[in-house]
């Protein structure tokens, strides 16, 4: 099997042998190419920077927001949005794809150090700049915060009690977890869950949907496909649905401000000042209200968003 | 490469072929759907096929439909019908039965199409009635074809129907999804290899069925009148509609030997 | 249709990424799957190879596809390669087959008859089997760019810009316009590249029009 599929892909590649070749030629600068690795980054020119966003609108958002300040300040900027989750864009960001992408500094932490002792906000951001590995940096954290949280249905959360993830443990019947796939492996997901909380590794399970936390996540819960999701606190759809947000008072949920994730190369001074002002006014409510327009009647989109964002905070005008 | 070879240790993993995510069940979840799917579009399509090819009414609507079909992008339909409809079962059955109509009705069509006027006229001088002449002579000399276009319907949805993991039912598909995100090739590439498997498979036993599918009488006859080459007006149906079968054919169905694989013509796998 | 009007310029965009996406595949899958299919219609040995080979590549599902290209190519993740040359490995599978099958159906007295009015292989490739096989050929492709235009956008699930970002943004803001929009978007590219393809038919293929209406129910070669 393995040898026929290498026979096969050795006909794909005769197949791709012409467009590689083109494109080989016209990506790779001649001068440069002899570097290899991975910190080619988008493009030599410092002042072109590549920004890149996470597959989920409010990402999208908070990205183009640095983009279009970028661009108010002369860069160019060559934009890759919606690329995935964070295992895919910041494989991204290793192979120099993109430079710059909005993350969470929670997830971000755990995703390099699942072991770390940090709690507080402040903890969190300084031991994230710790765990980062060498290449990559990420500049001031805003105040803007969107946390995953685990919702149920009201009907649920009366049925057992519940007001937070301690209550959990008791629940009759099968637990049954929605959100997405990834979820499954980090230390916040059904791991934490049984480890933190003590729920019965043989009472959990896990839906993996693709979407996010969006519209089939709550979907799912409502229908009651799955009867606890994780869904992001800037979801409007929490609210809308009356769905009660379970506390976290362990601290599973690490605190996730928002904050940009940047390749070293392309974090010059001036880049990181033009950052650290977006993100110096960044704020919870705003990205509410960003995530409402997107997503609600307005369905604005995240260039027009991000440009009304900056001309209200009178940003680069 | 290494991811590949990682694919292989995991697919000999005993942990992996056991419980209720274990490859078994997942098979037969992906067989379960594809069979469900292509029931429902075999019901629309082969007697609405039957129904054209007999009748010689609408034909028109085989090349436009099955062509503004194939064009319809899978993951669009699954997520407009996710949306309406919630995640199941049913957006993913919609969205097959979609992909698998254009080959079956054009494999219907094309099947009594195929069958040579002379012998219908023929049929109708014996007193045979409409119903007689599609059923007793039509279908059986175009089931060769006829089954061609299930056999290419089959193998797209066995390879399409890895997407209903998105949301998330069951099926191969899931150990693409599901460590799709955690860009954890290992099992990714194991999900891939099986989709692949399975369609090898039922490709085989479609060819035998296409090929038990000649009645004995015309297999008798051909073993004489075979010659070679020229693409009748049904073949080259088929093929506008993307479902050109090797040993599916108006000519003799012995006149090809080679017991390889048809490329499940059209739209597909895994959007 | 507000949000349609308000977003026609990144709905131009995608559009014409999705074509730029498009393309390449369709014209190399040609160039490949032809020469590969009158192998396949030459040789004996070699016809299953080849048909067994492009069957199987068929059925590898698209994203381990797109998944496994980076790997094997030594290309960047997110880089738009990726889902060409994967859309090409799909259209030579779908078109090999095809281009054998159009190979197949020249008539045996064409092709003696060119050997005997003295045309060497080459010319009669290019002259007489070509030309003949090109009714067929056609049709396959049609069928390869129809097929490829709604594949590409399976590309947005690795984050390569396509009209499917309309698909799983649309999804995200549960907003079926945008979703409907995606759709449309890639129907109109398949029209439009089938019509220009019925179009090249007409100019490189003038005689093939008539042998339709005449087949009916016959078994005449399509030439």
């Amino acid at each position: 099997m393995f040898t026929n599929r290498r026979k096969r892909l050795t006909i794909g590649l005769l197949a791709a042998g012409a467009a590689l070749t083109l494109a080989a030629c016209s990506s790779s600068d001649p001068i440069t190419g002899g570097g290899g690795g991975g910190d080619e980054a988008g493009s030599d020119d410092p002042r072109t920077i590549a920004v890149g966003s996470a597959g989920f609108a409010e990402s999208e958002i908070i990205a183009e927001i640095y983009a279009q300040a970028l661009e108010a300040n002369d860069y160019t900027v060559e934009r890759t949005m919606q690329i995935g989750q964070r295992d895919a864009y910041v494989a991204a960001l290793e192979d120099g794809s993109i430079d710059l992408v909005p993350d969470y500094t929670g997830n971000l932490l755990q995703f390099y150090d699942d072991q770390s002792e940090a709690v507080t906000s402040d903890e969190v951001y300084t031991a994230l700049g710790e765990a980062l590995p060498e290449g990559y940096e990420v500049l001031d954290q805003a105040e803007a915060e969107d946390k995953d949280s685990y919702n149920v249905t009201k009907e649920f959360a009366d049925q057992y009690g519940l007001t937070s993830l301690a209550d959990l443990v008791t629940v009759e019947g099968p637990l049954i977890i929605g959100g997405n796939p990834e979820l499954a492996e980090r230390p916040y997901g059904p791991i934490g869950l049984q480890e933190i909380y003590g729920v019965s590794p043989s009472n959990v399970q896990f839906e993996p949907i693709s979407d996010s936390g969006g519209p089939l996540t709550v979907q799912a819960l409502l229908d009651g496909t799955v009867n606890i999701a994780n869904i992001y606190t800037t979801t409007p759809a929490i609210a809308d649905n009356d769905l009660v947000t379970l506390e976290d008072p362990e601290n599973m949920i690490l605190p996730q401000n928002v904050v940009p994730l940047i390749a070293s190369d392309a974090a010059t001074d001036e880049v990181a000042e033009i950052l650290n002002s977006v993100s110096a006014e960044l704020t919870t409510e705003d990205l509410i209200e960003l995530n409402g327009r997107n997503q609600g009647d307005e369905k604005a989109s995240p260039g027009a968003l991000a440009t009304d964002w900056l001309a209200e905070k009178d940003l680069f005008q | 490469m290494n991811s590949l070879l990682g694919a292989l240790a995991w697919l000999t993993d005993p942990v992996n072929w056991s419980g209720s995510r274990g490859i078994p069940v997942r098979l037969l979840e992906h067989l379960g759907i594809t069979g469900i799917a292509v029931l429902v579009a075999a019901l629309i399509a082969v007697s609405l096929g039957l129904y054209i090819g007999h009748t010689g009414r609408l034909s028109f609507l085989v090349v436009s439909t099955t062509g503004a079909l194939r064009a319809l992008p899978t993951l669009g339909l699954l997520v407009l019908f996710a949306l309406w409809l919630g995640i199941g079962l049913g957006p993913v059955i919609i969205v097959l039965v979609v992909l698998a109509i254009p080959p079956l009705l054009a494999g219907a069509y094309a099947g009594v199409e195929s069958v040579d006027r002379s012998t219908i006229d023929a049929a109708r001088a014996m007193g045979m009635t409409e119903w007689q002449i599609l059923t007793r002579v039509e279908i059986p000399l175009g089931l060769p074809i006829i089954v061609g276009g299930l056999r290419s319907a089959v193998l797209q949805v066995v390879a399409t129907a890895t997407i209903a993991a998105y949301l998330p039912i069951g099926g191969l598909g899931r150990y693409i999804f599901d460590y799709l995100t955690l860009r954890r090739f290992e099992p990714v590439f194991a999900g891939a290899i099986l989709v692949t498997l399975l369609a090898l498979v039922l490709e085989g036993v479609f060819a035998l069925l296409q090929r038990l599918a000649v009645p004995r009488g015309v297999r008798i006859l051909q073993g004489s009148s075979a010659a070679r080459g020229g693409i009748g007006r049904a073949e080259r149906i088929q093929l506008a509609a993307g479902s050109l079968d090797g040993d599916a054919p108006p000519g003799p169905p012995g006149d090809r030997p080679d017991p390889v694989p048809a490329a499940p013509t059209s739209s597909h796998p895994t959007q | 249709m507000t949000w349609v009007l308000a977003n026609l310029e990144q709905i131009w965009r995608l559009t014409l990424d999705h074509v730029a996406l498009s393309v390449p595949p369709i014209i190399l899958g040609f160039l490949i799957a032809v020469p590969l299919g009158w192998l396949a219609h030459r040789y004996r040995p070699s016809r299953g190879i080849v048909l067994t080979v492009s069957g199987l590549l068929y059925t590898i599902p698209g994203i381990a596809l797109f998944l496994s290209l980076p790997v094997v190519l030594g290309t960047r993740i997110l880089d738009p390669i990726n889902v060409i040359v994967g859309m090409t490995i799909y259209a030579v599978a779908l078109l090999a087959r095809t281009a054998a099958d159009a190979f197949d159906a020249v008539s045996n007295d064409v092709r003696q008859s060119s050997v005997a009015v003295g045309y060497g292989p080459i010319r009669r490739f290019f002259v007489v089997e070509l030309p003949l096989a090109g009714p067929v050929l056609l049709s396959g492709l049609r069928v390869v760019s129809a097929s490829t235009v709604s594949l590409v956008s399976i590309g947005s699930l690795i984050g390569v810009s396509s009209l499917g970002y309309f698909f799983l943004n649309g999804l995200n803001r549960r907003f079926p316009t945008e979703i409907l929009t995606g759709i449309v978007g890639v129907i109109v590219i398949a029209v439009v590249f089938d019509l220009f393809l019925v179009l090249i038919g007409r100019v490189l293929l003038p005689w093939a029009r008539d042998a339709r209406p005449s087949a009916r129910r016959g078994r005449r070669a399509v030439a």
